[in-house]
């Protein structure tokens, strides 16, 4: 029974340490975003690999899920007569949740992942040793571009990703069902408001952080972890938590913005 | 071997009633160590003694107990982040692995320092690193990618970007760790180059004998945080301490253990982990 709560002891310690870790490297991280000189070249080296490389999937996923609101939805309102409103809801939808919440899924899967197995692979490697004794900031020369990127290819991948999906249930419900292609949009014309995209927007601000944060931070403190830090087990280790807490940090963040917004 | 060891050259490195731990365990204990100014000195020890751990506080990557490091006038353990990264400007360090980023090139690599520190125009930059590049007998590799060199290579190549600065001070982990003898051989010329070409003070931790009589002045001898003895060459070879002479017969040292304890440790049931985590020696 003591062994039991000495254990619950450890863990709530260790937990609330490893959160003090990730907050404080966030903090350096973003200090160090706004102190000059920004180098734009790795910025957009990043940019190419989160963003413009991560289009594919959002625009597969996006156009997937597009096409099953539309689907589902059009049964739900024929019931009522109302599949003319088909494509408020369908837009609705994409902006407000589903658009920033399946881009983020995808970027921690495809970026986020890589990002945690990359930096955590440098600590184990002693690379980032490395770095400080070549007297260059880690948090400036690795993670600044990342965070910079992350945080603006989340908007614009979340636009593609609306975008996409509007196109889905249009497919579904004007090319498969005969919906009036005039009432689809004109029914979005009329309902979606800037308040709308807003939300999108800062959902896609606020995921962007979390994802780029939790991946990059769980690498770095790779050498805090409890259960050790060596080679290939320990990098897998972290990447698999890195992936699950940013997935359900984005779900938690996702509901709380949706609360306050609304 | 040449002996540097003069009296009246100021040390380049003090360290005074060193401590470290990790976790609750004690890693170094109250080490006292003088680095003089143009000698190499080797740090050797098993694994566990905490030569590891030293160079690491040296470096300031970790963070010591109590006593102090002082670097060039530098007192690391105490040194703010500033402080640090202009002591580190004039240290160059050859980790183990070699620790090239494997996102650039050779040559990439050996540029780093100079162009994040420095002014200097591109021809600048290419001839400087490829003036380094040549001295480790690299010339001609310069778009190779980490992964595409040899183990020898590696390190080399690692060497050559911890100097590409000219520090006054070199940090050298393992330099023959994974190599085979020829390849280690010519590493410790290329360290001895160093020393005799560019004056440096060279740092060196290893746990090969051959290595450390080639190039030492001086030779530091760890045991479980605790300095056995400093010495050069010579006065380490006629040591009549029992480290030493383990150290130097490569017999395995153990601590007497009595038949009880060692009837427990065959058959317990399950095996107690001291200390949770990384295990650094």
């Amino acid at each position: 029974m003591i062994n039991m709560i000495s254990r619950l002891g450890q863990s709530v310690i260790y937990n609330c340490e490893q959160a003090g870790y990730l907050t404080l490297f966030l903090l350096r991280a973003l200090g160090r975003m706004f102190s000059w000189p920004i180098k734009l070249g790795p910025i957009i080296k990043q940019l190419h690999f989160i963003g413009a490389k991560s289009t594919f999937v959002i625009v597969t996923a996006s156009l997937t899920i597009g096409l099953v609101l539309g689907l589902q939805l059009y049964y739900e309102l024929n019931k009522f007569g109302a599949v003319d409103r088909l494509g408020t809801v369908v837009a609705l939808s994409m902006i407000r949740e589903m658009g920033p919440v399946v881009t983020a899924l995808m970027v921690i899967g495809r970026a986020g992942s890589a990002m945690c197995a990359e930096v955590g692979i440098m600590r184990t490697d002693e690379q980032l040793d490395a770095l400080e004794c070549m007297a260059i900031d880690p948090y400036r020369f690795l993670m600044v571009p990342k965070f910079w990127a992350t945080i603006i290819s989340l908007p614009l991948l979340v636009a593609i990703s609306d975008v996409v999906g509007i196109l889905g249930g249009y497919v579904a419900g004007v090319w498969i069902f005969d919906v009036p292609s005039g009432a689809y949009f004109y029914g979005m014309y009329s309902s979606v408001d800037w308040v709308d995209i807003n939300m999108g927007l800062v959902k896609s601000f606020v995921f962007g952080l979390i994802i780029v944060w939790i991946s990059t931070g769980k690498g770095f403190l790779l050498h805090l972890d409890r259960e050790g830090s060596y080679g290939a087990e320990g990098v897998s280790r972290i990447t698999t938590q890195a992936v699950v807490l940013a997935s359900i940090s984005v779900l938690v963040a996702d509901y709380l913005i949706s609360a306050f917004m609304i | 071997m040449t002996t540097t060891d003069d009296q009246t050259a100021p040390g380049i490195i003090k360290i005074e009633q060193l401590t470290t731990h990790y976790g609750e365990r004690q890693i170094l204990d109250e080490l006292n160590l003088e680095v003089n100014r143009g000698e190499v000195l080797v740090i050797m020890g098993g694994s566990g003694s905490g030569k590891s751990t030293l160079l690491r506080t040296m470096l300031g990557l970790n963070k010591a107990t109590s006593g102090s490091v002082d670097i060039m006038g530098i007192d690391v353990v105490n040194a703010n982040r500033k402080q640090l990264y202009q002591l580190r400007r004039n240290i160059g360090v050859a980790f183990q692995g070699g620790a090239l980023f494997g996102s650039m090139s050779l040559i990439e690599n050996v540029q780093l320092p100079l162009r994040e520190h420095t002014n200097l125009d591109e021809n600048t930059i290419r001839i400087m690193s490829r003036l380094k590049l040549d001295m480790m007998n690299l010339s001609g590799f310069d778009d190779l990618m980490p992964s595409e060199l040899s183990g020898g290579m590696i390190k080399r190549a690692a060497l050559a970007r911890a100097v590409v600065m000219d520090p006054k001070l070199l940090f050298f982990d393992e330099p023959s760790a994974g190599l085979d003898p020829v390849v280690a051989a010519e590493l410790d010329e290329y360290i001895l180059e160093l020393k005799q070409a560019m004056d440096m003070t060279i740092v060196v931790v290893t746990h090969e004998l051959e290595s450390a009589f080639r190039i030492a002045d001086r030779i530091t001898i760890l045991d479980k945080g605790k300095m056995v003895i400093t010495g050069t060459v010579d006065e380490v070879k006629q040591s009549q301490d029992q480290h030493v002479q383990n150290l130097l017969n490569r017999r395995a040292a153990r601590d007497p253990i009595s038949p009880d304890e060692y009837l427990d440790l065959l058959t317990r049931t399950k095996a107690s982990r001291p200390i949770p985590g990384r295990i650094h020696d």
